[in-house]
This record gives structure tokens, C-alpha cells and sequence, in this order.
């Protein structure tokens, strides 16, 4: 029954050439990662990456076509069991039941995770007090708000304290105010010594939250890494030039050849890959002021993830991975 | 949450395989039993089926009715009782596909409990609804002029039959619950089920009066067995075999769904 200690000391998730398909479609063709012990651990990617069937293979919900995957050093097909006891999930839809309260539900699964009786009772008011649902704890689930619904969820699989979480999607369809708070539970958990793996369609959830990044599209990983060594694969940081009316947009764009990236007439944008950073800059500035060329503003700028996953995922073509910001 | 000590020394309790099934189990049916406590159209239609029935029966169609010796109210009374029994069985295919359809099934089967715990909480809670129902047929049918002449015994035999085939048709409405594909299937696909079977039988008038085939299947169906048993032992009518082809019936219809509910469950929350 005790996790294997190579695996127990280093990862708590791992996860070989995991497979899988829904009739003619491949879902997972082929994955691989390790999650390490207490880290949060990001699966980003678009609808139908294949992050959910992932974590219902992850979570035992589902078999896997072919590879491998051991949570907490038990095999998902030989002990699912094993992996049971050691996982909280968290769906993308709150399972939470509606009829009965916010307390009764906490109770009902600390029971079935096995807690004795008074275990429980001690854990429910202990996550009905971080979770902040002590006013609405004797209150039927039905009554309360999205966001309410997603703590108690999330609450939920934490009653028996398990050394994984899984989230898939904790975040959407929530408002942006129960989005940070959720993020700030996410974090504190992580702190707590928990490994969390989550799913996310947004760079920005990814970028706050992961300390590592695996990008899947269409059932593949197309790239890992921390948030900035992602965000240095597209390279340097940008320059977003806005050209004054009272100049001429060509002429500025061929005073800056050589360097654009992008350019957006209409906006009167151009967009630069600025390589050396501020040199890089002032070289370009001394040539649009050489050339008499007004500028109204300029704008320097980190690539963000969203950039990364447009450049990665093909979406934008290469050397353009600005992506679309003037939507 | 600075001090949240999520690797908190909660350790599992480690018991027998056995004591989970009945502790999950138990778990289970307290919350499918506060599922109808708390939900208002479970509770009406729990009270006001069974109350309409008889009434409509009993005064518009009982005139016309003719059974014999008995008098319709107490001819009736077992026909309401078991159609009811059958109706209130049936919230089983509902309430599975509810929980299907919410994701709350995809939490519980992540949880380390026992697998069959679900639906025999389903299950037990439609014997409780129908213990609940029972009662207030029994005082509907005393208001319309049921006079039973049974004795304690008779009312045990019933009971014990009721709950029997009750188990019956929720294992059989289990089946429907995990095969429909959605909530309003759910409803009419044991609606279509259960109707027939209950006007296609004993339950509001004597079988022979049917037209050949509609009485051979009539006289040989599991609700017209127990409802003929049921009425034996209430008002004394004659019992036949009536009383060891429902509990065959229902016996049958228990060992043959529950391998594949269990089947169908593992199956369909794997998809």
C-alpha cells in the first residue's frame, strides 16, 4: 500500500506517453510530465486540449488507452484506490449537492473520504471558516452564489486533506472578484505543502499561479517551462510605437525596417521586437526623429503568456506573435 | 489560511470492505431521504398522486365499474396502492440522472467509497417515499370507503410484499436512470413503463372484461400479481397463486437488474 519511495520523495505526479481516445478522435496522443512535490503545476491550453480528459484519467474517472500514471506513488489502473485516497478534484462544473447545506456536504464527504465522525465535524468547521461559508454553512447549496458554490467545491475535496489537488478550471465562469479570491486559496493551499494540478484556458491564471507551465493543444505538449522561460521563447520584449497623426504612418514604418513585428494601420501602431532592450530603443527612436516622425506613445512590454500560446499554438504566424490586443 | 494545515493529521478509518458498503450506503440514503424532505414537488407528489387517483377513480370511473361481490373502494384500494408503489419506485431513474447529469457523480467516484452506494441510496429512499406514500393511501382509501377485513398478519404480508416489489422497480428504474441520455427522457421513460403496466392489470378493473391479448398480458404481469395478492389478503378475495408469481416476479427482476446497474454505472460514469 505505501507509494514507492523514488516516486513518494520526488514527484507527486507522473505521468508516461498517457493515451487515449473517444471513438475515431485522439484525445491524448502521447504525454508526458511530472509534477513535483508541493509545487502548483499548470495544464494550459484551448477547448478540446485534452486538459479535462487528462485529469478524469489523472483521477481515475476514466482508463486510459495506453502509457502510464502514478499519483502519490500509486498507479491509476492497478490502484485506483490508492490514488482515491491521496486526490481531492475539483471539477470544472461546482459538484456540490443543491439540496442539502453547505455543512451537510462537507460532512457527507469528509465521511466517504473515511474520516471518522469527529474528524469530520472538525474539518468541516475548519473549512467552513477558511473558506469563508460560515454564514451560509446551514444554508441549502441552491441559494448560494456561483462563486460561493465554487468554494464550497473546492472546500469539499479538501476535507480529508489530501497531499493532491486536482482543478479543473477552477476559475471559469467565475466574476473577476471571485476569480482573485479563488487564486488566493489556490496559493495559500500550495503554501500549505500541497501539490496542486490545475487546467486553465487563460495565460494569466497560469502565469499568476503555476511555478511550471505544460501547454498541451490538440492532445500533444508543445512546450513547458516556467511562465519566463515560456515567455523568452517568443523572444524579446516589444515596443508598441504609437505614430502621431500629423505624421505618415509608411514612411514611419520604413524608418523602423528591419525591426517591426507587426503593424496595425488603423491604430497607427507599430509594433518592434526590441532584442538589445533600451539600446535597442534609443537606436529606434533616434531614427523615427531623424526621419521627423512624431510619436504619441510608447509602450515597452514583457510578451505575455497570451503571446506565448498564440506563437506556440500557431495562431499567429511566426514572427507576428504579437497576437491581436486591439479586439 | 496562513495556519491552514491542509497536511492535517486526518488519517482514514480502516475497516472492512463490508462496513463501507453499509456506511456509504447509509450516507448515501440520508441524502437521497433529505432530497425529498427538502424538495417541494417530491413532497407533493408524495401527498397528492395517490390522493388524486383514488379520488378519480373511486367517483368518476367507480360507477361504472362493475366488481361484483366488492365494492369498488375496496376493489380499488390495491390497485392505487401498488400503482403508486410503482410511481414512487420509479423516482429512482430520475433522481440517477440528475446526479448524472450534475457531475456530482464524477466527485463521488473520485472519492475512495464503495460504488454501489449511490444507487442503493436511491433505492432505499424510494422504500422510504413509499412507506410515506403508503400511509397516506391507506388514509385516502379509508376516506373514500375502503373497509379491509384483514388481520395483523394480512397487513404484515402486505407490507412486506409492497416493500419487495417496490425494491423491484426501483433496481429495474435504476437501469433507465443510468440509460437515458437526458433529465426529460428520464421523466416519460418510466412514465411509459409504469403506465401500461399498471392499466394493463387488476389495478381498476376485473382482467376478464379485456379484450383477449390485452388480458393474457394483463393476468400474467407482475403488478396484476401483487395488486391480486394485495387485495387477497385485504378484503379476502381469492389469492391463487397470485402471491408466490409477485414475489418470483419481483425476486427475478432484483437478480437480474442489479448486475447490470452495476454494470451500466461503472460503464456510463467512465465514458
Amino acid at each position: 500500500m505505501d507509494p514507492t519511495p523514488q516516486y513518494a520523495a520526488q514527484h507527486a505526479i507522473e505521468v508516461r506517453n498517457l493515451q487515449k481516445s473517444f471513438k475515431d478522435v485522439d484525445v491524448l496522443k502521447g504525454i508526458d510530465f511530472n509534477v513535483k512535490r508541493g509545487s502548483i503545476f499548470a495544464l494550459l491550453g484551448p477547448n478540446g486540449a485534452g486538459k479535462t480528459t487528462t485529469i478524469r484519467i489523472l483521477s481515475t474517472l476514466l482508463p486510459p488507452d495506453g502509457g502510464a500514471a502514478r499519483i502519490n506513488g500509486y498507479d491509476v489502473v492497478d490502484d485506483p484506490c490508492g490514488v482515491r485516497s491521496s486526490i481531492g478534484l475539483t471539477g470544472q462544473f461546482a459538484a456540490v449537492d443543491q439540496y442539502l447545506t453547505g455543512e451537510e456536504n462537507l460532512l457527507m464527504l469528509g465521511r466517504l473520504y473515511r474520516l471518522s465522525n469527529a474528524d469530520a465535524r472538525r474539518r468541516t468547521q475548519e473549512l467552513l471558516e477558511q473558506f469563508d461559508l460560515v454564514d451560509a454553512a446551514r444554508r441549502p447549496v441552491r441559494t448560494y452564489s456561483g462563486g460561493m458554490k465554487r468554494r464550497l467545491d473546492l472546500a469539499m475535496s479538501l476535507i480529508a486533506a489530501p497531499p493532491i489537488i486536482f482543478l479543473d478550471e477552477p476559475t471559469t465562469g467565475l466574476d473577476p472578484r471571485s476569480r482573485l479570491s479563488m487564486w488566493a486559496l489556490i496559493k495559500d493551499l500550495a503554501k500549505s505543502g500541497a501539490t496542486i494540478l490545475l487546467t486553465t484556458q487563460y495565460m494569466e491564471e497560469a502565469d499568476q499561479l503555476a511555478d511550471w507551465i505544460t501547454v498541451i493543444d490538440e492532445g500533444r505538449i508543445i512546450a513547458e517551462g516556467d511562465a519566463n522561460s515560456l515567455k523568452a521563447r517568443v523572444g524579446a520584449e516589444h515596443v508598441d510605437l504609437t505614430i502621431a497623426p500629423t505624421s505618415d504612418f509608411m514612411r514611419a514604418q520604413q524608418a523602423v525596417d528591419g525591426h517591426q513585428l507587426q503593424a496595425v494601420v488603423e491604430q497607427r501602431v507599430l509594433t518592434i521586437a526590441a532584442s538589445n532592450g533600451a539600446t535597442t530603443l534609443k537606436h529606434i527612436l533616434q531614427r523615427l526623429e531623424d526621419a521627423q516622425i512624431e510619436i504619441e506613445s510608447v509602450n515597452m512590454r514583457r510578451p505575455t503568456l497570451d503571446d506565448v500560446f498564440l506563437f506556440l499554438t500557431g495562431n499567429g504566424s511566426n514572427g507576428n506573435a504579437k497576437g491581436n490586443h486591439h479586439e | 489560511m496562513s495556519e491552514y494545515a491542509l497536511l492535517a493529521t486526518v488519517q482514514p478509518e480502516r475497516r472492512s470492505t463490508l462496513y463501507w458498503l453499509i456506511s456509504d450506503s447509509w450516507i448515501m440514503t440520508k441524502r437521497s431521504v433529505l432530497h425529498i424532505i427538502r424538495s417541494m414537488d417530491q413532497v407533493l407528489s408524495l401527498i397528492v398522486f395517490p390522493i388524486m387517483f383514488m379520488l378519480l377513480n373511486r367517483y368518476v370511473l367507480g360507477g361504472a365499474i362493475d366488481t361484483g361481490d366488492v365494492s369498488y373502494a375496496n376493489y380499488l384500494f390495491a390497485g392505487i396502492l401498488v400503482q403508486t408503489l410503482a410511481f414512487g419506485a420509479n423516482y429512482t431513474t430520475i433522481n440517477l440522472a440528475v446526479d448524472m447529469k450534475e457531475g456530482i457523480v464524477d466527485r463521488f467516484r473520485s472519492l475512495p467509497m464503495s460504488g454501489s452506494a449511490l444507487v442503493i441510496g436511491h433505492i432505499i429512499a424510494d422504500l422510504v417515499r413509499n412507506i410515506l406514500s403508503g400511509i397516506v393511501i391507506i388514509l385516502a382509501g379509508f376516506a373514500v370507503g375502503f373497509r379491509p377485513n384483514a388481520s395483523l398478519v394480512d397487513w404484515v404480508y402486505v407490507v412486506a410484499l409492497s416493500l419487495l416489489f417496490t425494491l423491484a422497480i426501483s433496481w429495474l428504474s435504476a437501469i433507465l436512470g443510468l440509460v437515458v441520455k437526458s433529465l426529460e427522457a428520464a421523466q416519460w421513460v418510466g412514465f411509459v413503463l409504469i403506465m401500461p403496466l399498471t392499466f394493463v392489470s387488476s389495478a381498476f378493473v376485473p382482467t376478464h372484461t379485456m379484450p383477449r391479448l390485452l388480458r393474457a398480458f394483463a393476468e400474467n404481469q407482475p403488478v396484476t400479481h401483487t395488486i391480486n395478492a394485495v387485495r387477497a389478503w385485504l378484503i379476502g378475495t381469492p389469492l391463487g397463486d397470485s402471491a408466490w408469481l409477485s414475489v418470483a416476479w419481483s425476486l427475478g427482476l432484483i437478480v437480474i437488474s442489479v448486475p447490470i446497474t452495476t454494470w451500466l454505472f461503472r460503464r456510463h460514469t467512465a465514458e
